[in-house]
Formats: C-alpha cells, structure tokens, sequence
C-alpha cells in the first residue's frame, strides 16, 4: 500500500479504517436489503419454494401492467412540460435579468423547492379543491358555472410534479446556460447569425447535454415518486410507487411489492443506459 | 423587436413566479385563516391555527422526533462520509474508483425502493419497526451526498498542511481533529445543514419504518385524512421556516468556502 507523494507511510490499516465504516455501512443497509428484496420477489406470499409467480403477475394482471403505462405516460408529459416551461425561463435569468439581481431571481425562483415535500402537494389541492382558489376565482369571475373537477384526477398529479420540476430545471438548466461561454454568440453574431439562428443553431444545441441530464433526472424522481400523486390523483388511476405501497400497506404482500419495485428499477435502469451517452458527455 | 422580447420575457417571469408562488402562498395565506375551511374567502388573520399545532402532543413529539433523526442521522451520515472521503483522497487504494462508487450508488435509487429494501430486509431479521430503523435509512440516502459534498472538496493544498503536522510530529488522530476537521469545516457543515433538510423533509423510509414514534412528514400525512384544515396549512408553514433556515445556514457555509 502506497500513500500519497512523501508522507511518512502510516500503518497501512488507516486508510481502511477509514473508509470501511461507510462502505459497511452501504453494503449492510443498502447492498443487503437489495439482495433480500431480490430473493422476497421469488417467494410466494403464502411461503413455500422459489417462484417466479410475482414477476409473471406483473406481465398478466392487466391492472398492474396499467400502472406501469399510467407512471410511464405521466412522467413523459411531466418531464416534457417540464423542459417546455423551465428553459425559456432559465433563459430569461440569465440573459434578461441584470447581473446584480441574478442571483436574487434564482433564489426567488427555487424558493418554494424547500417546503415540506408533504406539504407542498397538500397546498396544490387548496388550490384545485372543489372550492378552492382556482373554482373559486372562475367562479366567480363568472367564466364557469360549476367548479371544475381539478383535484384527485391525473392533471392534478401532473401540475403538482411540473411544480416541483420547474424549479429543478430551471436551476439546471440555468447554470448550463450561464457557462456557455458569450464568445460562441458573439462569432455567430459575426458571422451574420441573427438572435434567433444564434440561439437555434449554437445555443440549443450547447446546452442540449445539460437539458437531457435534467430530464433524466426528472424522469428518474418522477416516476419513483408515491407522494404527489397519492395526494393529487387520489385512487382514481394507480402509478406503480402507488402499487407497491398498496402491496404492503393493505395486503402485506412483500414479495409482490418486492417484484414491483425490482421492475420499477430495471425500467429506470433501462432510462439510464438510453441516456448514457448525454449523460457521460455531460461528466466528461 | 427587442422591446417586445423584454416585455414578453417579464409576462412569462411574472406568470412563472406567479404559478411557483400560488401554492405556497395560498398554504401561509390560509394557515391565518381564522374560520375552519383554508378556503376562500379569507377571514384572517389569526394565529389560532398555530396555537392548535402548538398544543398538539402528536405533532410537537413528531417534530421533536423529525429534529432528533434528522440531527442524529445527519451527524452519522456526514462523520461517515467524512472519514472515508479523507481516506480515499489521500490514499491509494485497490479498486477505489469502484467502491467510491458504491458509497455513492444509493443516490441513483429512488427513496421508496431504499425504504422497500430495508423494510423486507428489517422484517426478515425481526428488527421492529422505529425511529433507529428509520434514522438507518435516513443516513443510507444522505451518505453518499456528504461523501460527494466533501470528496469534491478536498483539494491539493492541504496535503502540505497535513504533511508538515506530520513532519512536526503529530500522531494520525492529531493531523485529523487538529488539521483536516477545520481545514474541511465549510464542506462538513455544508455536508451536514443538507442532509438535515433532506432527513427533515423526508417521507416514504420514516413511513414504511416507524410504526407508534414517528416523524413529522408521516404525523402531517396522517392529518391529511381529515381533509382540507387550517391545522395542517399552520404546521406545514412551520416546516416550511425551519426549512429556509436550514437552507440559509447551507448556504453560507458553502458560499463562505473560497474557491481552491
């Protein structure tokens, strides 16, 4: 075992003293559980052998494959709304708004991302009640007659996630802008590229890497997510987080919530490796 | 051209702040409301809301609870990333780019499925549901994002510091609490104030974990099933405050750092 440049060699336990607490820790408590869920998912919920039964349920139960469906389409419309709202935003910070209230607008914009994750999808459903602000504001402006069904429906999950999303991107989205160096723009300019060609043909293009990284990232706490549409959609379609957590919560089934979850991760597994060439640009 | 491109530009801001800003301050509108719907029409101001959260047993030990697992846990998550930072940046080890990468693989998984894990594996060892179990898991998630935080910090120029205590003399124990601590203190508590807003805010581990003792985001959803309360805006706004000054303390400690 070497040390670094010219120290005089420690005992050559140290650094393994050091770095065995936390890598005991991940393989105890994060390595362990994923190997026993692995083996849970190929048991049967009554006990007895191996089966492969929880995995072929997911493939048959047309119920569990259409939570699968549902968490798949929401999450594409989130991250895409997402992406649609944040960058001409982000945009906006950094090349509209003066340097000195920079930092400022960013705070501002990000600031609501640090209430309670909880809490934050509860105060969208004061806002999408039946009667609450928005029915109330249409209502009473006379644009409609009946509150609108907003709340416990798939539009309601969908604003509660951009919400929380917009503010992501926007943040990613803005530091990747923010170190594009001004001297691309300036040669397009030279070259007689207008504002719109510049930002078309040298800018998107820049910052296409960062945006596919933000959108795997939301892709990525989206689709895992139980909490917003457990509150916002209510019971009237399932995502898969919903799913296992019904496995366990009303049915005690951990083999089956073990095999869910087993799928839900190769799926962003799979995500994953289709990004994995904007994702490594990115790292490089 | 360039005047409708700035108007239009302060129309979309304004409409994005507007649509960022809508349920967090309805939420702090409504905690004030002094009837008992948070719906419109408003019939604040009144603190009672506040006063019902504040005399609320489940919620004060639930928040006592939330502040002693985010503290706990934190401290553990940021000594342990920590102490095997310090030890993969200075010395060399076999295999290091791949167990660097397994203390920060949990970073990928999504919260429900590290709470999943534990739950089948605490259920098969006949570990009872608590606060410790999830404190477990809580440490599990913030880990690898201390390590992350302080690995990237531990620049060059410390080894010479750390080398000349060495030189002068100092046992390993000494160059560490007398050197390296404070040298890495920015990136420590940077390190620590995120993780506690993370454990802080944290729902699905605690909720799968705990069963009678439980944290604040558990006890707020439980409230949740009584509907639409001014309760719920109250304490949600006050999780919200020690939020921000979690955020504030991470912020200058970070910012505090020169860059290397």
């Amino acid at each position: 075992m070497s040390t670094s440049a010219n120290t005089p060699l420690p005992r050559a336990a140290l650094p393994w003293a050091l770095v065995t607490p936390a890598l005991g820790w991940t393989l105890l408590f994060f390595v362990l559980p994923f190997i026993a869920m692995g083996f849970s998912s190929l048991t049967a919920h009554e006990g007895g052998g191996l089966t492969a039964s929880n995995y072929s349920q997911f493939f048959t139960n047309p119920s569990y494959w259409q939570a699968m469906v549902n968490s798949l389409q929401v999450t594409a419309i989130v991250t895409a709304i997402s992406v649609l709202l944040a960058y001409p935003f982000a945009w906006i910070l950094a090349e509209q708004v003066p340097e000195r209230w920079q930092r400022l607008a960013l705070m501002l914009a990000v600031l609501p991302f640090w209430t309670s994750y909880v809490v934050r999808s509860y105060s969208w459903l004061l806002v999408l009640a039946q009667n609450g602000v928005v029915n109330r504001a249409l209502t009473g402006s006379g644009l409609i007659s009946e509150p609108l069904q907003l709340a416990n429906t798939r539009f309601a999950t969908v604003t509660g996630f951009v919400h929380f999303f917009v503010m992501l991107l926007t943040l990613t989205i803005f530091a990747n802008l923010k170190q594009l160096s001004p001297s691309y723009r300036k040669a397009a300019a030279d070259l007689g590229a207008g504002p719109v060609r510049t930002f078309l043909h040298v800018v998107l293009p820049l910052t296409l890497p960062g945006i596919m990284v933000g959108a795997f990232l939301t892709f990525v706490l989206c689709i895992g997510d139980y909490i917003t549409p457990q509150i916002l959609g209510g019971n009237n379609e399932l995502l898969m987080p919903q799913l296992v957590m019904m496995q366990i919560g009303r049915r005690g089934d951990f083999p089956l919530a073990s095999a869910l979850s087993i799928i839900l991760m190769a799926v962003v597994t799979i995500a994953y490796l289709a990004c994995a060439r904007w994702l490594k640009i990115e790292r490089a | 051209m360039r005047r409708i491109v700035r108007i239009a530009s302060w129309l979309y801001a304004i409409a994005v702040y507007g649509f960022i800003f809508l349920p967090v301050v309805v939420l702090v509108l409504f905690s004030l409301q002094s009837t008992s719907f948070p719906i419109p029409p408003f019939t604040g101001p009144s603190l009672r809301w506040y006063e019902a959260v504040l005399s609320d047993v489940r919620l004060t030990s639930a928040l006592v609870n939330s502040l002693l697992v985010a503290s706990i846990s934190s401290l553990a998550a940021v000594t342990l990333g920590f102490l095997s930072a310090w030890g993969f940046a200075r010395f060399v080890l076999p295999g290091s780019g791949l167990l660097r990468g397994l203390i920060t693989l949990p970073l990928t998984v999504s919260y429900l499925i590290i709470g999943m894990g534990l739950l089948v594996l605490f259920n098969w060892a006949g570990v009872p549901k608590s606060l410790l179990a999830a404190g477990i898991g809580h440490v599990v998630i913030n880990l690898p994002l201390c390590f992350a935080i302080i690995y990237s910090q531990m620049g060059d120029h410390q080894i010479n510091i750390e080398r000349a205590a060495r030189d002068l003399g100092a046992p390993e124990w000494k160059v560490l609490l007398l050197i390296t601590v404070p040298v890495m203190a920015p990136a420590i508590f940077a390190g620590f104030f995120l993780s506690m807003t993370f454990s802080w805010d944290e729902f699905v581990i605690s909720f799968l974990l705990t069963r009678f003792d439980t944290t604040l985001p558990v006890e707020i959803w439980n409230l949740l099933r009584s509907g639409l309360n001014p309760k719920t805006n109250a304490v949600g706004s006050l999780v919200f405050a020690v939020s921000i000054v979690l955020v504030v303390f991470f912020e200058l400690t970070l910012l505090r750092r020169k860059p290397a």
